[in-house]
């Protein structure tokens, strides 16, 4: 029965892979955050939520089920555009000569009105932008800084933790200083001078526009938490025996730090990881509305959940239906896969 | 006074159910000790606890179950009347003393704390009564010690204040869950002599949990046996002791290393329960050869900051010198803070020394840089005390075993190095499944012969084995020891054996060094010291073995 095969271990990615799918909830949220992901991609390339930014309904478009609510804002609009004739001001205005090349160069370019519809699937914003297709291509932004940015603070955060928390001595004095450097200065002021670093200075023609200023703001001003929690942990865990039997072996510093030590905090690592992406997104938010955030002919989550303040007093609620109920989906699985993972990753639990 | 009959207990996990304690009964009798005494997973612990009903969570009692005390039956009472009895009627000593009590609360608060919680007494006599309880345990100056912290005093003094706190209520009855498993042996000696004067001064009732049989015999009244949720033998502990009817509890008896013998093979509970027959060959110590591992004058010092520029120096290891030869085995004996482990670290070069030598066949090993080290890495081993903390939890055994040959370029191809594995897996008594397998899968016993196996991946000369069975079962300890003695002698390994218990060091040993204060006070033959100790220190290390039924004090119970 044990053929030499059987006793070589499987591969700890597979066996990895085997224990998520086993675990219910794991399975479910990792097939939710997949299609999130297949959702990103889709709006990258163009498939899916192109037309966001077109108007293609009425301000404010009624949600499709709610299609006879009154709607007061569109039909002001619409009284505003087609009230009586424009005054004859032909005596008056001095730019009168020009009215016939005017009307002459109207006349060769085509207008095509656009038949504004008065219901959208999930209604319509104040411009009468589609909102489901906004909450689409806002994902792609969201989810980007978010996961992207809490990616990026964890690496950085992990690995400062582990070096000042294995060697200790003047590596972690030299750590803890930046660390006390970092939290010493009110985060919001901090990334308001990265903002301003990275927009303004030598490095703006690099992140001129685009998100990945704000990936990278978050990136630097938020590690300092899982650089303190990974430090403790490794502190805790460098005078374990298991850490002093793997040195006795011959096992290298790296080795032992990131091969044997590593996957004993990553629960910590894990839970650490959650929080921050949802911190992220939230900060995002208030980037965005603080005019630090994405810019402005882009969509995101928190520009939603801006825009959405003002609806909200005249009754237009779908916007933030739309924002809040992608993002609580989006962040509740997200926050059950890496539990599921924490659990898949630890053999006890098996 | 308390008797608990068809006790069924289970735990429920998420994919299965475990019977705990299958259909248990015994009787705590007034003003007597009662012990229960079985390897740990017997359910010794969950039979006692029940009786507090300080169970798990997922604990399920059976309704059958009874436990009647006074007439009431505990397992249909109330969590109010719980908690009423808890501390006042009953009360419970626990195996750490260091976790059992709470760092952030002085002394005298938490033993005034059990005062106030079941008595009307106000802060200032709650203290009061507080220092008469530290004074009756004997801890010295117990006024100032009321405001101590927990991590001011020693072991044995946080366990003389646990059990202040249990008696503080004049309880009827006693639960001490392994009081002194986790204290050194001449500190052990002493609890127990603490809880057996304590008992027959308040005429209670102790319910005692261990093991070792050996130490139960020294305060028993009553013993239970208990294996795999069953009671495998009951009775007197005179019967017990000198006509036991299990063969369990026979095992139990002799698997302990005694010092007045010396068998090839010390018996385990295997042999007692297929009934094979005991060889008597003894032990032989091999002829002295050429010294593998030689140090000289070792030296440790650590420097622990004190203030912002203070440091204070303390002297770990002052001067430790030894040579073991190849086949010999050098045992190393002295309590907890003597300095043992350090010297264990220094050898194979853990821990960086102050001064002295530790030379591996002529080459100083302190001298080497890092690179030079490695090569070296190979020829010198460790095994520790701990196997739950020293096999990594995260990794699988095989990759475990692996590792040290991929290090060291040993075993050519993968393969071959999963089939060493394998081998070496099978030469220290494990089955080759065991690979896929992680390190909480397996018991104490089991994951000390991996520790062992991972030891000898890279074919060392030489072993450190520091308390590799001080954390194991007694029962367990025989067959460790067996395999090890077994290794030593087809591999001609050079042992250094370091242990608090001299039993065992002397068991194993060719030459025994006594270390206390991280010097060296008595060496020489494990005979020699064993029949004329000279230094007052190891005199008090021999009184503290305990003796069992036999060394017993006080005449037995009759």
């Amino acid at each position: 029965m044990a053929a030499v095969l059987d006793v070589t271990p499987e591969n700890a990615w597979t066996a990895l892979a085997r224990r998520l799918r086993q675990d219910r909830v794991g399975a479910v949220s990792l097939g939710i955050v997949a299609v999130y992901v297949v959702m990103i991609l889709f709006a990258m390339a163009g498939l899916l939520a192109r037309g966001w930014s077109v108007e293609v309904g009425v301000p404010y478009a009624n949600p499709s089920f709610l299609g006879d609510r009154p709607n007061l804002e569109a039909a002001l609009a619409k009284r505003m555009e087609h009230k009586g004739k424009v005054p004859d001001l032909r005596d008056i205005d001095p730019l009168a000569p020009k009215y016939e090349e005017w009307a002459k160069r109207t006349g060769e370019l085509k207008s095509t009105e656009r038949e504004r519809s008065l219901t959208l699937p999930w209604g319509g914003d104040r411009w009468g932008r589609d909102v489901l297709d906004k909450a689409i291509k806002g994902s792609q932004v969201s989810i980007a800084v978010g996961v992207v940015a809490a990616l990026c603070a964890t690496l950085i955060g992990t690995l400062l933790g582990a070096l000042s928390g294995f060697y200790g001595r003047w590596v972690s004095d030299v750590l803890e200083w930046l660390y006390n450097v970092f939290t010493s200065i009110p985060a919001i002021l901090l990334v308001f001078t990265l903002a301003a670093v990275l927009r303004s200075g030598p490095l703006a023609s690099l992140f001129a526009s685009g998100i990945w200023t704000v990936v990278i703001i978050l990136a630097f001003t938020g590690w300092t938490g899982m650089y303190r929690l990974v430090r403790a942990e490794y502190m805790k865990h460098r005078s374990r025996e298991y850490v002093l039997a793997a040195q006795a072996i011959g096992a290298s510093a790296a080795s032992r730090m990131f091969v044997h030590i590593l996957p004993n905090v990553s629960h910590v690592i894990l839970v650490q990881l959650s929080l921050l992406v949802v911190a992220f997104i939230k900060v995002e938010v208030i980037l965005s509305f603080l005019g630090l955030g994405v810019p402005i002919d882009m969509v995101s989550w928190g520009t939603m959940l801006a825009e959405a303040q003002n609806e909200l007093i005249i009754g237009k609620w779908w916007q933030l239906a739309a924002a809040t109920v992608f993002m609580a989906i989006f962040l509740t699985a997200f926050s059950m896969l890496t539990d599921s993972l924490r659990d898949a990753l630890d053999p006890k639990l098996r | 006074m308390i008797s608990v009959s068809n006790l069924r207990v289970s735990f429920v996990t998420r994919t299965r159910t475990v019977e705990a304690v299958r259909g248990v009964s015994f009787e705590v009798r007034e003003d007597s000790t009662l012990a229960i005494v079985g390897e740990s997973g017997s359910g010794k612990t969950v039979s006692a606890m029940s009786i507090l009903r300080l169970l798990p969570e997922n604990a399920v009692i059976h309704p059958d179950s009874r436990i009647a005390y006074k007439g009431e039956n505990l397992l249909e009472a109330s969590g109010a009347r719980l908690r009423a009895l808890r501390g006042r009627d009953i009360s419970a000593v626990f195996q750490e003393p260091m976790t059992s009590l709470n760092p952030v609360l002085t002394v005298g608060e938490q033993v005034a704390e059990v005062l106030r919680l079941h008595g009307r007494m106000s802060v200032r006599q709650a203290l009061e009564r507080a220092a008469e309880l530290l004074n009756e345990v004997g801890i010295p100056e117990p006024r100032a010690r009321l405001r101590a912290y927990p991590h001011e005093l020693s072991g044995g003094q946080q366990q003389r204040v646990m059990i202040a706190i249990a008696i503080a209520n004049e309880p009827k009855l006693l639960i001490a869950d392994e009081p002194t498993t986790a204290l050194d042996v001449t500190v052990q000696r002493q609890v127990l002599e603490l809880i057996a004067k304590l008992r027959q001064r308040h005429r209670m009732s102790v319910l005692f949990i261990s093991h070792d049989l050996g130490l139960v015999g020294e305060l028993a009244d009553d013993v239970v046996v208990m294996r795999d949720g069953i009671v495998r033998e009951a009775g007197p502990a005179e019967r017990i002791f000198r006509a036991p009817q299990d063969a369990y509890t026979r095992a139990l008896l002799a698997c302990r290393p005694r010092l007045d013998a010396r068998p090839r093979r010390l018996p385990v509970i295997d042999d007692f329960m297929r009934g094979t027959p005991l060889s008597d060959t003894p032990l032989l110590r091999p002829p002295a050869g050429k010294a593998v591992v030689e140090t000289r004058h070792l030296r440790k010092e650590f420097r622990l900051r004190t203030g912002l520029f203070k440091t204070k120096q303390l002297v770990a290891v002052s001067d430790v010198s030894f040579d073991v030869a190849k086949g010999r085995t050098v045992g190393l004996v002295g309590e907890s803070g003597s300095g043992k482990t350090t010297v264990a670290m220094l050898a194979m070069r853990l821990v960086d020394a102050t001064g002295g030598q530790a030379k591996l066949e002529g080459t100083d090993l302190l001298g080497l840089t890092p690179a030079q080290m490695m090569a070296y890495r190979r020829r010198i081993q460790i095994v520790f005390q701990n196997p739950y903390a020293s096999l990594n939890p995260r990794r699988s055994i095989g990759r475990t075993l692996v590792e040290p040959m991929r290090i060291h370029g040993l075993g050519g191809t993968e393969g071959e190095r999963y089939e060493r594995a394998r081998k070496l897996l099978e030469r220290v008594g494990l089955p080759a499944e065991a690979m896929q397998r992680y390190p909480h899968e397996f018991s104490g016993g089991q994951r000390q012969r991996i520790a062992i196996a991972r030891a000898l991946a890279v074919e060392p000369e030489v072993l450190i084995c520091d308390e590799p069975v001080s954390a194991l079962d007694v029962s367990v300890q025989a067959t460790v020891l067996n395999l090890l003695l077994d290794l030593q002698e087809s591999l001609g390994l050079a042992y250094l054996f370091i242990s608090h218990d001299l039993a065992v060091v002397k068991y194993m040993s060719d030459e025994v060094l006594v270390m206390r204060s991280g010097e060296i006070v008595e060496r020489g033959t494990p005979e020699a010291i064993f029949a004329s100790p000279q230094h007052e220190y190891t005199r008090k290390l021999l009184a503290a073995v305990p003796r069992g039924f036999e060394g017993r004090a006080r005449p037995a119970v009759q």
